[in-house]
């Protein structure tokens, strides 16, 4: 017999295997799932199948330069931490063709770019992730010009989001303000405690993907584990980091001594900026055929940390480490304010992990902080 | 979809990143390694529509070869016809030199903020330009002329690194006659040089300053306006009297690229004319 479906801002327990419900679902629904999933000794962003395709009992220590896959005790479908990739790699595409020309007798055409966008599912999106995917939203849609790119990919995505039992020790989302429990913004969010998933219905949409799932009411026991499972992962972070005085303390200490400690360290190849959720910085490249009629031209993720960013006609504007890493550091949790109303750091810590020599940007706001220059 | 779907405007809204075509109508060679490509919309209501306002600036795009960010140094009040001054310094500078009369290029603009000639209306205005500088300062010159009672008196500071590279100067008499006080500077002079060989600043020295009612704009390279703003401050102008026109490096011109931040500001959204209050924290902060 058909089940009916729950209202939206329901809690609902799902029975675990009938997590593969919501995804027949969804997919019957015309979504391409895209979950994590393990590969290359990571739990990466990809299209998922279904449910045997999760990160199911698998879990990563993860340090300052450090990320090691490794079997966790039980056999949790969301105990996973945040991998290299994020979710930005779905809507503000690597690698985006803008458009071509064809040039026939001095004459040149324009084609723009045409196709059609996928309909996504993104599944176990993180309270951080999801708080990034929002600070894209101010980024691309916000403004005067909007990216129609981004915004027909956007629109077109489905959130089953994950909250956080337990936490990782590069996490500092508490800090940020944007975990380990997420607050709106999803279609779906999933709780998982031992037996069951305990979700909360956050769309018409997220209802109608429970339908058939043997779904019932949560009760009080069940919202009880499922906050404590939130509450363990608070407990969990071990990363503190101050903010009220943001941007004021960076714009206060560009001179900082602090900022000549960097370049010893830093290697400058934008690992950061690359497995950040929210860098969204861009360059375009042209290229054409040899007989020069056709010519094409691709958007292509960008990093402040490479040298030929900041070049103009004679001369390069950072073309120090120092100052290349002042500019992250002081656009990502500074300027940014000022730019967008919100910080552009959401506390993933993937810049720590995935950071080859181990650069921690908390550690370096507090050196920052603690001997202020003015 | 969950989240604050897109709406219908926003899903049937054109690609700011596109450009349109348009055909170079003049070429004129200003000096060494500079000229002003004319250019005209090859579609006709395109070319009815486009307005701009003096130091906006437009993205010019070659096929195979770039992008680049170049002021409009028209007259605003003749936008059917678009002026850019360009000098041959990257590699689509130096393609876009090597175009002829009726070549096609890619256009798309005007992007960001103008010289506020409201603010100077009924005052005294000082314009200090350095070389190529002074190309987004000529739309501004030519709507002063093209209203000039509404001005007190206006001053031309212009210099260049030879008295060849001086832009604009077949028009120096007209704008003297039209009631603009022209001086002009350079670091390097030739055998027919008479004039004052020295930085753009020094040519402050040469003219007295009421500064309550002074309205400063500059643009050149960024070392020529920090020391023309310091004289300006010297004199006691006012920081929010003082306007500059910065430059960095810019991929879209829509802030999307994030090529062109300087601090807080997108110098392709705030600017590229920015009031020097706003900036003076992070101006000529090294490597900033």
């Amino acid at each position: 017999m058909a089940q009916g479906l729950p209202r939206v801002s329901a809690n609902v327990v799902v029975p675990k295997p009938s997590l593969q419900k919501v995804f027949d679902n969804l997919r019957a629904a015309g979504f391409t799932l895209v979950g994590p999933t393990v590969r290359d000794g990571t739990v990466l962003l990809d299209e998922i199948a279904g449910i045997e395709d999760l990160p199911v009992g698998w879990t990563a220590e993860q340090g300052p330069g450090r990320y090691r896959l490794k079997r966790a005790r039980d056999q949790e479908y969301f105990g996973y931490g945040v991998g290299p990739r994020s979710w930005k790699r779905f809507l503000h595409l690597p690698e985006l063709k803008l458009f071509s020309v064809n040039k026939t007798d001095g004459k040149w055409a324009l084609k723009p770019t045409q196709g059609t966008v996928p309909l996504r599912a993104f599944i176990g999106v993180r309270p951080c992730d999801l708080s990034a995917i929002g600070i894209q939203d101010r980024v691309f849609l916000s403004g005067e010009f909007r990216d129609p790119h981004y915004a027909r990919r956007r629109e077109r995505i489905f959130i089953l989001a994950a909250n956080c039992g337990r936490a990782f020790s590069t996490c500092f989302c508490t800090s940020m303000k944007t975990g380990p429990k997420v607050t709106e913004g999803y279609d779906l969010a999933v709780t998982e405690i031992p037996d069951v998933f305990v979700m909360e219905v956050g769309s018409e949409v997220g209802s109608e993907m429970l339908r058939d799932t043997l779904w019932a009411p949560a009760t009080a026991f069940e919202l009880g584990r499922a906050a404590q499972a939130v509450q363990q992962a608070e407990r969990e972070i071990e990363r503190q980091f101050r903010t009220d005085d943001l941007p004021k303390l960076l714009y206060d200490n560009l001179e900082h001594p602090r900022w000549d400690d960097v370049p010893s360290r830093c290697l400058s190849c934008g690992n950061c900026t690359q497995v950040c959720p929210t860098c969204f910085c861009v360059t375009v490249e042209d290229t054409c055929n040899l007989k020069a009629t056709v010519a094409e031209r691709t958007r292509v993720w960008d990093s402040c940390f490479v040298r030929e960013f900041s070049h103009v006609h004679g001369g390069n504007i950072r073309p120090t480490i120092r100052s290349r890493y002042r500019q992250w550091l002081t656009h990502k949790l500074g300027s940014w304010i000022d730019q967008f109303g919100t910080s552009g750091c959401v506390g993933c810590g993937r810049c720590i992990t995935w950071c080859p020599v181990g650069i921690d940007l908390t550690e370096e706001v507090k050196a920052i902080r603690e001997k202020v220059t003015r | 979809m969950s989240v604050a779907p897109a709406s219908v405007e926003l899903r049937m809204m054109p690609d700011p990143m596109l450009p349109h075509p348009a055909v170079i109508n003049a070429i004129k060679s200003e000096a060494y390694g500079i000229s002003t490509f004319s250019l005209v919309f090859t579609n006709p209501a395109q070319a009815s529509t486009f307005h701009f306002q003096p130091g906006q600036f437009n993205m010019i795009y070659l096929p195979g070869f770039g992008e680049v960010a170049i002021s409009l140094s028209s007259d605003p009040g003749t936008p059917q016809v678009l002026g850019h001054t360009i000098r041959y310094a990257g590699s689509v500078t130096r393609a876009i030199g090597r175009l002829k009369v009726g070549d096609m290029v890619g256009v798309r603009g005007p992007y960001g903020s103008a010289w506020p000639l409201d603010k100077a209306l009924g005052k005294n205005l000082i314009i200090v330009g350095g070389g190529i500088g002074l190309a987004p300062l000529r739309p501004a010159l030519l709507s002063v002329l093209a209203h000039r009672g509404d001005f007190g008196r206006v001053v031309l500071l212009y210099g260049a690194r030879t008295p060849a590279d001086f832009l604009y100067t077949d028009e120096f008499d007209q704008w003297q006659t039209g009631g603009v006080e022209v001086h002009t500077t350079v670091d390097l002079a030739d055998a027919n040089w008479r004039g004052q060989v020295g930085v753009v600043p020094a040519l402050f020295y040469r003219i007295r300053v009421d500064p309550k009612q002074t309205v400063l704009m500059t643009c050149g390279p960024e070392i020529m306006m920090r020391f023309a703003i310091y004289e300006a401050l010297a004199r006691r102008i006012p920081r929010e009297s003082i306007f500059l026109s910065m430059e960095r490096n810019m991929k879209c011109a829509v802030g999307f690229c994030g090529h062109c931040q300087f601090g807080p500001t997108f110098i392709c959204k705030e600017g590229p004319v920015l009031n020097f209050a706003a900036i003076e924290p992070f101006f000529g902060k090294e490597d900033f």
